[in-house]
């Protein structure tokens, strides 16, 4: 082996072509953390929401809460069912829910829809990663709203106190929850009985439920679709919402796309100055190979200088994206056609990813500079200036 | 060990660019004995770097027999050959060739590298050499940081660091003062003298030429007879 100090110096004597190269592929490699960050969030913001216990009831053939629509009888019936877990009222933890969407002007210009979940007191003790952190929980009949830290955060009107415009009139905000890092707190939440009556809507969207245990569910799963009268699609709250992890398609396609830009860029630049370092170190090669190292080791040490350029270009990229880490953005669901907030999240993970691909990308580049540099003769590589 | 370090016979080297042929040896006979000091000299383009890399196994013959120290080299593949080198032939060119990013101490210590010593015998064998050349006080300078002579003694302890058996030298005198010149090839003939090892010097020099046991003459890729020295 050719001593590594051998590389390290030589990219620092050439060091302004080592680091522009360095610098074009970090930039390629921080937009390319960007995308999949984003494509991170917006995919743990659906897998984390749900609760491994807790069942959402559909119409048959329902896809999305905000498009299905369940009868009142049906709740009655399904909150008799053997195996539900109690409330502290000891009452069944059953929530029959409505969603419905509205638009409504952001903070930072436009609009977009949100949406507003009716549900009962019951639906907060169902869901434990959601808790008020503000003021206090809706009371029936009042026209009251609690909405999320980040639907407050990042729509107008949403402060506690203020009043806030939809269905047939006004709706004071006294609460604000908190719902981690999940998709309810892209949500407002108020009595589904008032929200139903305000949107002329005698039904349902949802029915959450829990159930006691893990024994409980399939149980469950086969009486609701054991009672052809009922015609729903059971599923656990979890899989609901991991299904929409689509909705981060089209950013990842993107972030693939610019990850193979990413990967043909920087091999072409690591190439390009692995090309020029050959030429003018052709009679070091010669040198070298004159003492007794072989081709092989030639070419390995190359090899190990441009995979060491990509994963300069990797660090630099890593350290450029790693401010966006929990940047706080949102987009529409493209299931639910409403917006969910969402941070931006880079994972140790997508870091070791982003500089593993990286130096790949380096040595792919280095590929044919090191076989030029290992085939080259020795007798005429030392009649080189 | 009264087998001859060097045997040519019939050795012939043809470069061939584009449709042009080049003849650079021809019809090349010569034996080099085990502790000779042979000086090879001849007009420019004459043969002679070619026939010291060919002895040194970073060329190969167009045809005829390369017996060094008792091998057919010509036979050996890439990486035998490297290896061969490695143990066997130490180089000196007359443009140094040191590696301008490493130390003197890490050029001397590159033929060390490919052997099994440790790194505390590598430490002994790179300062031993340094000090034959006189340069003990200059392990950490940087090539650029050293005179011309100096950076040639260091070239030269490199070629010695690993105990080659045959010391071959391409004009190391050629880009050097007349001083500079001189401390080379005095250490060349130590080399020669107390170590026994068998040196194979190309040069113009009539000094360095004075200092070999045995002298020959290249013209045209042809071996002749050495003229008086007075005449080279
Ligand atoms: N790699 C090569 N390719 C083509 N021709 C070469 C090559 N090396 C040497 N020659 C030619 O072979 C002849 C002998 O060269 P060389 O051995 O370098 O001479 P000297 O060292 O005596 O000056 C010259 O004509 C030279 O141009
Ligand atoms: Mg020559």
């Amino acid at each position: 082996m050719l001593p590594f100090k051998y590389n390290w110096r030589s990219m620092r004597v050439r060091w302004v072509s080592t680091l522009m190269t360095v610098v074009g592929i970090g930039l390629t490699v921080s937009v390319f953390l960007a995308m999949m960050s984003l494509v991170r969030g917006l995919e743990s913001t659906f897998t984390e929401t749900g609760y491994p216990l807790n069942l959402l009831l559909l119409r048959q053939g329902g896809t999305a809460e905000s498009t299905s629509v369940l009868s009142r009888q049906n709740y009655e019936v399904v909150r008799y069912l053997p195996g539900i877990a109690p409330g502290q009222d000891g009452e069944p933890l059953v929530s029959p829910e409505i969603i419905v969407l509205i638009n409504h002007p952001k903070k930072d210009g436009g609009t977009t829809n949100i949406s507003i979940r009716g549900l009962t007191p019951r639906g907060l003790e169902i869901r434990p990663t959601v808790r008020m952190i503000e003021g206090r929980f809706f009371r029936g009949g009042l026209r009251e709203v609690i909405v999320s830290r980040k639907v407050k955060e990042r729509f107008q009107g949403m402060d506690l106190g203020e009043r806030v415009r939809f269905g047939k009139g006004n709706w004071t905000v006294v609460g604000v929850f908190d719902a981690g890092q999940t998709a309810y707190g892209s949500e407002v939440w108020t009595d589904v009985d008032e929200l139903g009556t305000d949107f002329d809507r005698p039904i349902y969207s949802s029915i959450v439920l829990r159930a006691a245990d893990e024994a409980a569910i399939p149980r469950l799963k086969e009486a609701i679709a054991a009672d052809r009268w009922l015609r729903l699609k059971v599923q656990r709250e979890t899989e609901y919402w991991a299904s929409q992890t689509r909705t981060a398609m089209p950013v990842k396609a993107l972030g693939y796309f610019i990850a193979i830009v990413m990967a043909v860029g920087s091999a072409f630049a690591a190439m390009n100055t692995m090309y020029a370092a050959v030429a003018h170190r052709t009679r070091e090669i010669a040198t070298l190979r004159t003492v007794g190292f072989r081709r092989r080791t030639i070419v390995l040490s190359f090899l190990l200088e441009s995979a060491l350029l990509g994963l300069a270009g990797g660090l630099v990229g890593c350290l450029v994206a790693l401010p966006l880490h929990g940047l706080a953005t949102g987009t529409t669901n493209f299931v639910t056609f409403s917006e969910v907030a969402f941070n931006f999240r880079i994972t140790p993970r997508l870091l070791l990813q982003a500089l593993a691909f990286a130096a790949v990308m380096g040595a792919a580049g280095g590929l044919f500079p090191a076989r030029r540099a290992a085939s080259m003769k020795i007798v005429e590589a030392l009649r080189e200036l | 060990m009264s087998e001859a370090a060097v045997q040519l016979r019939d050795l012939r080297k043809v470069f061939r660019r584009d449709s042009m042929e080049i003849v650079a040896l021809e019809n090349i006979h010569l034996e080099v004995q085990r502790g000779d000091f042979v000086c090879l000299m001849g007009p420019s383009g004459s043969g002679k770097s070619t026939l010291l890399n060919l002895v040194a196994g970073i060329d190969r013959p167009t045809s005829g027999e390369l017996h060094v120290l008792g091998e057919e080299i010509s036979r050996l593949s890439e990486s035998q050959l490297a290896a061969w080198r490695n143990r066997h032939i130490g180089f000196v060119f007359q443009t140094f060739n040191l590696i301008p990013v490493l130390t003197a101490f890490e050029n001397v210590e590159l033929p060390l590298l490919l052997t099994k010593l440790s790194s505390k015998e590598r430490r002994e064998h790179v300062e031993m050499a340094l000090k034959l050349v006189g340069l003990a006080d200059r392990m950490a300078h940087y090539p650029r940081q050293l005179s011309g002579g100096q950076e040639q003694r260091v070239a030269i302890a490199r070629a010695i660091v690993a105990d080659p058996t045959l010391v071959l030298a391409d004009e190391p005198t050629g880009d050097l003062d007349a001083h500079s010149a001189d401390e080379v090839l005095k250490i060349l003939q130590q080399l020669n003298r107390e170590f026994g090892k068998t040196v194979l010097l190309v040069t113009h020099d009539l000094r360095a030429a004075r200092r070999a046991t045995v002298r020959h003459y290249l013209d045209k890729g042809l071996l002749q007879d050495a003229p008086p020295l007075e005449m080279a």
